[in-house]
């Protein structure tokens, strides 16, 4: 443990985030001691491997999708502010901010509906061409329900939930119809955790 | 130097050994207390508590935040709902109309927060780091947010320091060494006398203990002594650190199970065996679980040897918590008596995380901290009961001593911390899954063949265990 100070010099950058992604001090300060705790070998940065650390993680079914999100194609380590980036899609939706911002110059915030759905969208959507297809959603049932289901049960599963969201017929969903099959799940709850204060 | 110079040293020497011997080497080796260690133990406390009042009143004045914020965790868990349940809010609030459960889309949600939440938060690595401590001892090891308060404070910590590096860690030092040496020279002495040899070699075994006891000043509170283990048994209990072998053994004698090391942990293994049989295993005998099974039963048949003492965790976890144990002790079939150790953290933190510190570290750390205090306690015995099997054995023994220890109970294989989890948790959670698709449908489906009126049993109000 050490006696090492967690105070916000440590952050790199911390006012920026706490704009950016919603996060008190308080909670950045904490979510700093986590990354670092996380950071095994005191790099600075994540890499697979300490996210592969995490044991409840693993027996996620969907644990290395999750992981995977975490980092931006193409690169192979996490930093902090990417970390955090990330994590503040789940933090509840403010319900004092409209939907869509006052004004259209102001970014929607990370934790808003749309960009919930759209972190969701590709878990499922891997390729990142903006469009579930049929493979990806069968990759997706195959990890949630691996030696549970035949392969059958498994191809009428993917067959009904296309058929469902589908609309234009194309034989893939994409991220409208997607959201439009997701109307009226409480997606706010669902996909937020509640930090302490 | 002069004369005199030389006369006084040796004198403050002469006097020093003396004092040492009196103390605390006689009464180690009778078995008696005068106390010392008590009276130690109630002035530090006091000392404690002036510090950390100090501490409050400073940090109050100056505006500054005291302790760390949410010592209890990042995030607020809901309160733990079944898999089933939680998919089905997912789905109840987007399609109440549908019969027939299928797949969601939003199925997916419940998946992606748990596996964010244990991102932020889990379980098992919180065991493998200290115990977070909210009042200062004067170590700074545990606290984390000393900042220089008031001048009193940083003089009496400065005080701290000299003391437990200056007069306490040369002193236990000295102790230590003699134990080892008194416990080298005497297990081989015993050695050579065949007629009084077991009555002889433990009270050889407790005197270096006892000493041993004092040289981490250790105060111990066994509790239920009616309940120690006796011969043919096997004593199990929970692990913090390679002391709890110190602190059991102070108190009876235990056949040790363990790996054969070289250097000086050899030689004392070599000399323990010599007035008492203890179980050594070669590396490579450690793997063959029949040889180390059958090397066990054997000892635990002859009833004249005594209670071999076991780690059913297999590792070190930080007092906070209770792991799973490894069902190789409970498969024996003999009586088991479980004990409980706590560690008060006020003291000093007993821990040993081995990714951190190496032996020789952790026990300068030991030595040069406070004292440790812990207390134990001996459950009654347990048996294995008619149609349990030795998992469900050793959770129950589990269980006992983490209520009795007032530590949490968990699932968990400390082994984890190292290796990649089983898939076995997985699977878990995808039949889970699958019962909520594909198991509901085929209870309709019987029910449409019967054509009963009465639906039958839900599956998924069977509640199946569940590993978080």
């Amino acid at each position: 443990m050490g006696s090492s100070s967690s105070n916000m010099d440590h952050i790199p950058d911390a006012q920026h985030l706490m704009q950016e992604t919603g996060f008190s001090a308080a909670h950045l300060v904490r979510l700093y001691e986590r990354f670092d705790f996380l950071d095994k070998d005191d790099r600075g940065e994540l890499r697979l491997d300490d996210f592969e650390a995490v044991s409840e993680l693993a027996m996620n079914p969907i644990g290395d999708r999750i992981i995977r999100a975490f980092f931006s194609p193409g690169r192979e380590t996490v930093d902090f502010p990417s970390f955090v980036r990330i994590l503040a899609h789940f933090r509840p939706t403010d319900t004092n901010r409209t939907r869509n911002g006052r004004n259209g110059a102001q970014p929607e915030p990370a934790n808003s509906r749309t960009n919930k759905l759209k972190f969701a969208f590709q878990l499922y959507d891997q390729d990142r061409d903006g469009k579930i297809s049929r493979e990806e959603l069968l990759q997706v049932l195959r990890a949630m329900l691996e030696m549970q289901v035949t392969e059958e049960q498994l191809q009428s599963i993917a067959e009904r939930a296309i058929q469902e969201a589908d609309l234009d017929l194309d034989d893939t969903i994409s991220f409208d119809e997607f959201k439009k099959s997701l109307e009226k799940v409480d997606i706010e709850h669902k996909m937020s955790i509640r930090f302490l204060e | 130097m002069s004369d005199l110079d030389i006369l006084c040293l040796g004198i403050s020497i002469t006097v020093w050994f003396t004092l040492l011997f009196v103390f605390i080497i006689m009464p180690a080796v009778l078995g008696v207390s005068f106390g010392i260690r008590s009276f130690y133990m109630r002035t530090l406390l006091k000392i404690f508590e002036w510090a950390t009042l100090r501490m409050e009143l400073g940090a109050k004045e100056k505006n500054q935040e005291l302790y760390k914020p949410y010592t209890n965790g990042i995030i607020a868990k809901e309160p733990p709902s079944s898999l089933q349940q939680e998919i089905q809010e997912l789905r109840g609030s987007a399609n109440s109309l549908r019969s027939e459960p299928e797949f969601e889309m939003a199925d997916i949600f419940y998946f992606c927060r748990r596996g964010v939440e244990s991102i932020v938060d889990d379980e098992v690595t919180k065991r493998f780091s200290a115990q977070e401590l909210k009042s200062w001892n004067l170590l700074t090891r545990s606290n984390y947010n000393f900042r220089h308060i008031s001048l009193r404070l940083t003089v009496l910590w400065g005080l701290g320091i000299l003391i437990r590096y200056g007069v306490l860690l040369p002193l236990r030092v000295t102790l230590a060494v003699t134990g080892i040496c008194l416990l080298l020279v005497l297990t081989t002495l015993v050695a050579f006398l065949p007629n009084a040899e077991s009555y002889l070699s433990e009270k050889v075994h407790l005197m270096c203990y006892r000493i041993c006891v004092r040289a981490l000043t250790a105060i111990i509170t066994y509790h239920n002594r009616e309940n120690k283990p006796k011969n043919g048994g096997i004593c199990v209990a929970n692990h913090t650190t390679p002391i709890d072998v110190i602190i059991l053994a102070n108190d009876g004698c235990y056949s040790l199970v363990g790996q054969v090391h070289g250097g000086l942990m050899g030689m004392v293994q070599r000399a323990m065996v010599k007035s008492s049989s203890h179980i050594w295993f070669e590396r490579s005998e450690v793997k063959d679980r029949h040889l180390v099974a059958k090397r066990l039963g054997d000892h635990v048949a002859d009833k004249t040897k005594q209670p071999i003492l076991v780690f059913p965790e297999g590792t070190c976890i930080n007092n906070t918590s209770v792991m799973m144990f490894k069902k190789g002790s409970f498969e024996i079939g003999c009586t088991v008596y479980p004990v409980a150790i706590k560690y008060d953290p006020r003291f000093g933190d007993a821990f040993w995380n081995s990714s951190k510190f190496g032996m020789v570290s952790y026990l300068l750390r030991m030595m040069s901290s406070w004292a440790i205090v812990c207390s134990v306690w001996y459950l009654p015995p347990m048996n294995r009961e008619e149609g349990e099997d030795a998992v469900q054995f050793a959770n129950r023994v589990k269980a006992a001593i983490a209520a009795q220890g007032g530590l949490v109970d968990l699932i968990w294989d400390g082994g984890l911390k190292r290796a990649k989890v089983k898939d076995v948790f997985k699977e878990e959670q995808q039949k889970l899954y699958s019962k909520v698709l594909v198991g509901d449908s085929e209870d309709q489906m019987e029910d449409k063949r019967s054509e009963d009126g009465t639906p039958e049993g839900d599956e998924s109000s069977k509640d199946p265990a569940e590993g978080q």
